[in-house]
This record gives structure tokens, sequence and C-alpha cells, in this order.
């Protein structure tokens, strides 16, 4: 039997999504999952890090702010250097462009409105550690977005700098990419987006919400078995 | 507001505190003496309606609240009933109609953060919301701005803590207008063995206090929730609180893990009239008396005095009994989570709540005197308001344009897809949504449980307007029905009590006779109450809302294979109507919105008929025989027709005739009880309709593509429908 990949879910107060993450991990994936408080430190050895969603710190100042100054964060910038892959949902997003480790910004929706509806995405990339050997470019997803603050933004002269960078954008079930099919006015359908090295994705849609048909669907696990293959291919080349 | 430490009692301060002269004869009598300003104040929210039920303790008292499943009825901060597998189900409805009312957005969300206290307060952790919403016609600014308020504060608070809305109802009528009713349903899982109590024991035992700070705000809430709002409810801001979800998120993990570590004797939230009412209720519940010192109270605000600490509803506070010697390891739990956790009493054998504060007494008084000993309210002799509708046959429907009529009402916010709203709450988040709001019930799996939790609210002020008994009956027989449409077995029911004042003889009358229907319906269906909240004088110097009893239920679907859609799912299906034959409009909100009056007659329920009715759709569900169900209530046979229609992932029309038995009228638009639609396959239909339990099936249509066909008389393509059944949101 294959070693258990080894996952660490950062729980800040406030976080809410951290018991979804952990089942989706650890339940359906089968991941052997720690589970870090915010004034801990994510330990050295795990393979990967979710840093979930909700309302870290309860969401005062400005969405995630706080939390990317809380003690754990520094150890989730060694990992980022490192090249441990990290996805940060939602809030988990929001706390990675604070902690300036993905680029640009997320704003309120446009309508101001809390929007929690399942949406379509399109894979921009098939050779990210998030997506390699479970999505095509150009393949359709569907996941739900719970979100009031998940307008993306990049200032225009940033736009070209980063668009390889962007892993996932709102579409419709047939893949496309246009005004209609933008759930909260973010900058070109930008749904999710890593950083320039490729091991740090941050993305609004809750993969962790999409693991189990009963509860409508499991395009979710697509995002996770590329994480496992990307780093089981890199165990096989660097663990004995 | 502030209230100064030392007061003349007047009879004008006597009567701004809500006492009637009777009530406070009985303080004098009871203390024989003149109270303290202090006093005074404990006395008028403990015996305020809110706290102390005494317009309905009486009547409450005749509703079933025991049965097989019953774990814990009415009396502890929530009921609870077992589900299985070593599971207890926690629910309550509460309301926070007059809060709301004044200042929406934070009346709302506090209404959210006390019912999910009251869940984990009883050991469970907090799975489920379900909003039950009555507003006037949102075509008045006023009324819109109240609207958009209450759901934006839902929203805020819900989303944050991070508990699924998983259902429940958005109503219109003017006559909510002054008043509108915000109902807040939670639902909570504990293993049997972690359920908590209220009831505080051993002498010496410590009161604990945990959980935000106290301030000035809310003094006098459950007074002010128990009055009618006058012309000057702006003014009454004061009494509105401000909800802090993150603390109430942090207050949930703390409090579920000082469970865990069993050093809780007892536990309670500080709701309406805060510590006052917490402290001496959970003493009451143990028969002992309580000596408080509020020097160590933590505050927010300057200079509270005793008065102040007592009564303040500051929100996101806790109260627990522990044994002095766990101090130290329950105070090493609430440190980690950031927070307060100060010893304000200690229990004693003495029979008297005492208060401290500053080295002076500031209450002395014998402890049940305040919790149980309210003077009872001189009767009011309950009156039947005089005839109040006209008969259905009467509304003039000749220059009706059908099909722009059928339009205008399916765009009605009150028929039209509720998506606006429920998208603004996150019914996702903890991953057990099976079915989302706006699919019939709302329905959750739970780890490692085999079955499926369904829940639903329902409400109906133009039936119970008619006639309260029989329209809470069928209220209460539609709830159950809604649990039924998803294969859901009906377990137990929780009530919201939305009514006018209790001191005018008609709303005595509307009070007591829908509490009588409430037991009467609970009984044959075999479903028991337990718990519940009543809201009373719920009206303004211009009108009264409808009395309108919001019934929470829950049940089972014991096999996930079973869970039934509300949708059309496949062209081709037989639409079939089970359930006696439709016989008049009485009831009927789409004509009352014609007429511009209610209009009867008042609908009758046959109990036993409704029994046999849901468990014959039961067993049908369960041998796999339907591809949807819904049931027919508010809107007839026509909206169910529409929901059952546009409500699924794929929209897909039907071409559906009166029954043969029935006229046009009432096939179409009567809410009479005990019926439901479902589809099917048509090689189903002939044992379906020759069934040996004698029940009505009849095929009214067929499930097709994209055309929407009612008789000769309307016929439309889905796409119309559509877009006037989504665009309608605000």
């Amino acid at each position: 039997m294959s070693q258990q990949i080894r996952a660490a879910v950062v729980i800040f107060p406030g976080s809410n999504c951290d018991r979804d993450m952990i089942h989706a991990l650890r339940d359906v994936m089968n991941f052997d999952v720690k589970e870090v408080w915010h004034d801990d430190a994510v330990p050295a050895d795990v393979d990967m890090i979710a840093i979930p969603g909700g309302f870290s710190y309860g969401d005062y100042l400005r969405t995630g702010v706080l939390a990317s100054l809380s003690p754990v964060m520094k150890s989730v910038r060694e990992h980022a250097e490192k090249g441990t892959l990290i996805l940060g949902v939602c809030n988990g997003f929001q706390i990675l462009l604070e902690a300036g480790l993905l680029p640009g910004a997320l704003r309120r929706n446009v309508g101001m409105r809390f929007r929690c509806r399942g949406w379509h995405l399109r894979a921009e990339r098939s050779d990210s550690p998030f997506t390699e050997a479970a999505m095509l470019e150009g393949d359709v997803i569907h996941l739900h977005i719970a979100h009031g603050y998940g307008n993306y933004y990049l200032p225009s002269d940033q736009v070209a700098r980063h668009r390889s960078q962007v892993i996932f954008r709102y579409c419709d079930s047939a893949g496309n990419v246009s005004p209609e099919t933008n759930p909260n006015g973010s900058l070109e359908n930008i749904a999710g987006i890593s950083n320039e090295r490729g091991n740090i994705l941050g993305m609004m849609p809750h993969p962790e919400r999409a693991v189990e048909h009963l509860l409508g669907g499991a395009d979710g696990l697509k995002i996770f078995r590329a994480m496992e293959h990307t780093i089981r291919q890199r165990v096989g080349a660097f663990r004995s | 507001m502030t209230i100064p430490a030392t007061v003349e009692i007047t009879p004008a301060i006597v009567e701004a505190h809500g006492l009637t002269p009777k009530e406070y004869n009985r303080i004098l009598e009871v203390l024989g003496r003149v109270p303290t300003i202090t006093e005074l104040g404990v006395y008028s929210v403990m015996w305020s309606e809110h706290c102390s039920y005494k317009h309905t303790r009486k009547h409450l008292a005749t509703l079933p609240t025991k049965g097989g499943c019953v774990l814990q009825g009415p009396g502890e901060n929530a009921g609870s009933i077992d589900i299985g597998e070593g599971f207890a189900c926690v629910f309550k409805i509460e309301s926070h109609n007059h809060p709301s009312a004044v200042e929406p957005f934070e009346g709302a969300a506090t209404g959210v953060g006390g019912i999910l206290r009251d869940i984990f307060a009883m050991g469970a952790r907090p799975v489920a919301l379900l909003d039950s919403l009555r507003f006037g016609p949102p075509s008045d600014p006023q009324n819109r701005k109240l609207i958009q308020g209450v759901v934006s504060g839902i929203s805020f608070y819900g989303n944050c803590v991070g508990v699924p809305v998983i259902g429940g109802e958005f109503a219109i009528d003017p006559c909510y207008s002054d008043n509108c009713l915000v109902n807040v349903m939670a639902i909570g899982i504990a293993k049997k063995e972690d359920l908590m109590t209220a009831k505080a024991e051993g002498a010496g035992n410590v009161l604990l206090y945990y959980g935000n700070k106290t301030g000035r705000d809310g003094i006098h809430g459950a007074t002010f929730a128990s009055v009618e709002l006058s012309e000057d409810a702006e003014e009454d801001r004061g009494c509105v609180q401000v909800g802090d979800p993150f603390m109430e998120k942090k207050i949930l993990e703390a409090t579920l893990e000082l469970i865990a570590s069993g050093k809780l004797v007892a536990l309670q939230d500080m709701g309406a009239a805060g510590l006052v009412c917490s402290s001496t209720e959970m003493a009451s519940k143990g028969g002992l008396g309580l000596h408080m010192n509020l020097n160590s109270v933590p505050q927010r605000a300057e200079n509270l005095t005793a008065y102040e600490m007592l009564l303040s509803e500051s929100q996101e506070r806790m109260l627990c009994v522990i044994r002095p010697s766990d101090y130290e390891t329950v105070a090493a739990i609430l440190h980690r989570w950031d927070m307060d956790a100060v010893i304000v009493g200690e229990l004693t054998t003495t029979g008297r709540f005492v208060v401290e504060h500053k080295g002076v007494v500031e209450v002395d008084v014998p402890l049940p005197s305040i919790c149980d000993e309210v003077p009872w309210p001189e009767p009011v002799e309950p009156k039947a308001p005089a005839k109040n509708w006209i008969h259905w046959s009467e509304v003039d429907l000749t220059s009706t344009q059908l099909d722009e009529w059928f339009l205008k009402m399916v765009s009605n916010p009150h028929y039209a897809s509720k998506r606006w709203i429920y998208e603004q709450y996150d019914h996702q988040v903890q991953t057990n949504t099976v079915v989302p709001p706006g699919l019939g019930s709302g329905v959750i799996r739970l780890r490692g449980y085999s079955g499926l939790l369904a829940a639903t609210t329902e409400g109906n002020g133009v039936w119970c307007a008619l006639d309260p008994y029989e329209g809470t009956k069928c209220v209460t027989a539609e709830a159950a029905r809604n649990l039924v449409a998803c294969g859901a077995k009906p377990m137990a029911v929780t009530n919201n009590l939305n009514f006018g004042s209790p001191r005018k003889p008609e709303g005595a009358f509307q009070l007591y006779e829908a509490i009588r229907g409430l037991g009467d319906a609970c009984r044959a269906l075999n479903t028991p109450v337990t718990g519940g909240n009543v809201s009373l004088y719920n009206e303004s110097p211009r009108m009264a809302v409808f009395p309108t009893p919001v019934i929470g239920m829950v049940g089972v679907v014991e096999n996930p294979a079973q869970l039934t859609r509300s949708f059309f799912r496949n062209p081709g299906d037989a639409i079939v109507l089970i359930g006696p034959a439709a016989t008049h409009c009485g009831g009927s909100r789409l004509l009352k919105e014609r007429a511009k009056q209610l209009v009867g007659p008042p609908l009758k329920i046959d109990l036993e008929r409704e029994k046999a009715v849901q468990d014959f759709m039961l067993e049908q569900i369960k041998a796999g025989r339907f591809n949807a169900v819904t049931d027919i209530g508010d809107g007839g046979l026509l909206m169910a027709l529409v929901d059952m229609a546009l409500s699924g992932p794929r929209a897909l029309g039907c071409h559906v005739v009166h029954a043969p038995d029935e006229d046009y009228l009432p096939a179409f638009l009567s809410e009479e009880p005990s019926r439901f639609i479902a589809t099917c396959a048509p090689a189903y239909l002939p044992q379906l309709m020759d069934n040996s339990a004698g029940i009505r099936v009849v095929q009214i249509g067929d499930v097709k593509e994209d055309e929407f066909i009612l008789d000769e008389f309307l016929r439309m393509p889905l796409s119309r429908l559509k877009v006037a059944w989504e665009n309608a949101g605000l």
C-alpha cells in the first residue's frame, strides 16, 4: 500500500469550512490530516497545506487580513518557499492574497450581496499541480461558490504578467466565459489563480463541498486527485 | 438609557416597567416592603409574557409533549428527539419579530444568534437553520427596506457562524406591514449521552459567566417584546441588541469542548432578560437559591449598575454551573478561545435570590416568586371575531385576462422563486446538504447515521384568520405533508405562535383556538410538540397580524434511496393527484389577492383521512413508485405545478386537465388539505389507482418538454413562465 499523503489543515478562530476540508481530505481522499491551530506551526514534513474558508477572526478590518498576520503564517511562508502545495479556498484565498503569496485582491461582489450557488468553472491549465492528470485545458467542472467578497481584481498593468497563472475561470456548462457567466464581477472571470512558481492555488469556489455524489456532485475530487498525483510524482523523485 | 442605582418607586415607574397594579401589589405582598429599583426591574422582565408565558402557559400545557421519540419536551433551552443509532436531534423555533421591525438587520441577525445558542446549550452542534419570514407588500418602500434588512441580517450572521440554511418560507400579506414576522428554526445533532441540561444541581456549585462582555444594549428587550409597538417604535431602538457572529462561533466551539470535558453541571444561554433570567431559571429548576456578586461581571460599558447588568441583553453570553474545583480546567478551555470566564454566583439552599454589587445588597427576594409565581392575568373572555370573508364563488373573475393574471401571480414575490433570498444564505457549509432550499423540505445527511434528516416550516395566516382552530390543524398537516413528500416520516414539532394581543377578546379566541388545533393535529399525526415560542402583541394601532402559528417539523428518511424530489424529471411521466377531490376555493390567497379580502369558507380537515393519505404516500414512495412528489397548499394545484415545472435543475412543462370529479376553479385553486401531486412512470398507474387503501388517485396529465398547458384555458411556452418566476427578486 502506498504511503498516505500528509496534509495540514490550518484553522483560525472563525474558520467554518475547516471540518468540511478535513472530511474531504481525511474521509474521502484518505490523507493523513493534521489540524494546525492559528497560533501553532505547520509541521515541516507535510506534503500539502489547505487553508479553508470561513470568517477568520470575524473578518474584522478586512477579509483575511488579520489571519495573514497570525503566527501560523510564518510556517506557511516557509512551506511556500520550499514548494509545498498550498490550497487556499474562499477565505483561505483571501488570506493568501493578504499574505502576499498570491497576486491581486478580492473585493465585494458586484451586486453587494453574498452569493451561494453552483457554478461552472473552466480549467485554464492542464499542467498545474492542481489540475494535472485530472483535467485538460478547457475542461468544465461544477463547484459551489459561497462568498460576499469574491470579486477578483488586479491592477491593469499587472494583468498580462499574471494571465498565465490563472487556473480557473467562471463559465457556463459549455465552457463559455462571458460577463453573463461571471457571478461576482471578477476580472476576466478569474475564479482561481496560482503564484508564479505554481505551487500555491487560491480559489473562491469550494472543491471540498463537491466530494460526494449524495450531495450533488464530486468534481472537487479532481483537484485533490491532481494534488495527490503531483505529490506522489515528487515523492517518487525525492523521498526514499 | 441609564438607570440610576436608587430611584423612588412611583406608580409611573411601575407602569413604565409594564407591571399592572395587581402585579405590583403582589410584589409588595411577597417582599413585605417596597422593592428596590433593581428588584422592580427583575420582576418586570421575569413576569413579562416573554419569560413567564402568563397568557399561554395553561393552554400550552394541553399540547401532547410526550411520545416514543421525545427525549426532551418543553422546559429546557430546546426540545430533542431520539432519531435512532445513538443520535439526538435538538430543535427549536424562535421569533425576533419586534426587534426586526425596529432594526431589521440587527434584529434578524441576533435572532439567528439566540436560537443557535439554545441549540448548543443543549450540547448539540447546530447543523441547519430554516427561516420563516412574513412581511407587508414590497411595493411599499418601508416593507422593502425591512425585507432586505432582515434577509441580509440572517445572511450576515448565519453564514459567518457556518450553519447552513436548508429551508424556510417567505410570505407577503398587508397584515404584516406594521409587524413583520421573523421566525428562525435551528436544528442540532448530539450523541444522546452528550445532551446537556439547564437544571442546576448542588448547593456550593458556582455560576460561571463566559462569552461577550456586558453592555447596556437590549435592556428591557423582553418587556419590549411583550407590548404593542407604538407609533414611536423608532425611539425603542436602544432596546435592540447588536450581534457578533465571530464571538458566537467561538462560543459554539468552546461550549462543545466544555461539554466534552464533562465538567459542566448545567448550561444556559443568556437570552431574553439576560443574566437574571438565565441564572434564576437554572437555580429554580434545581429547587435551589442563588447568591450573586456582580463585581466581576465583564463589562464593556462604564459604571454599569446592578439593574443594568442583570437586565442587559448583550448577545453571545453563556452561563454554566460547575463545581468550584473544576474552575481551572474550564477556564483554561475558555481562555484558549480568548474569552472571559468569571464566577458570578453560588448556588445556595436558602431559596432566595440575592444579588450584591459593590458591597450593597441590590436584590433579596424569594427565588420562586420571580420564576414560578407570576400572578395570572385577569382572564379575558374569548370571543370569535365577526365573519370576515366572502364566499369564493362571489369573487368576480369575469374581467380577468387569464394568462396575464397568471403571470402576475407567478411573478408575485410570495409565489415566485425564492432563489434571490436563499442564494444570500450559505446553504452548503458543513457539507451535509442533500436537498437545498427552494425544493420543498430541506434534507441533510448526518455522518455516521444511515438515514437522512428532513425539516420544514409552515405557516398560513389566511387559513388561520378564517378559522384559527381548523386553520392551525391544516397548517400542521401541511407541514407533515411537506416531509412526507420527500419520503420522510414526520417525527416531532416545534411551534412559533405569532399573534396579536391576548388582552382583546378576539385575540384571545384566536390564540387559544390555534393552540387547541395544534394539539389535536399533533395527536392525530403522532408528532409530539417538543417546544416553541410565543410572540404576542404583534399589532399596531392600525392593524393586527393574522393569527399565524408557524409549525417547524422534523422527520427522517429511513433510507437515502427513498429520498423523493419535488420537481418534474422525465418528459412523458404521468401526473397524478392523490387524495380527496377538491370541492371549494375557501382560504385561497390567490382569490384574496383578487378580491382584496378574505375568501371563505374556512378550510376543514379530517385528520384521520389526512393520516391515511400520508401513510399511503410513504408506502408508495418506499416502493419506488414516484419520480417526484409535492403537496398541495397555498396556491393550490396551480402553484404546485409551477414549482414542479420550474424549480428543478432542468425546467419541464406539463399538460394538465381538471380531474373529472372536480369543477374547474376548485380543481386548480383549492387549498383543501390531504392532497398530493406526483409524477410516475405510466406503467405504475393501474396499481396506484386501484390501491387497497381506498385512496383516490387520478391521472390529470403528463410531463411535457417545453409547454405549460392547463385544460383549454391556458397555454404558454415554458420560457415565458420561467422568466416571470425567476425575475421577481428584490
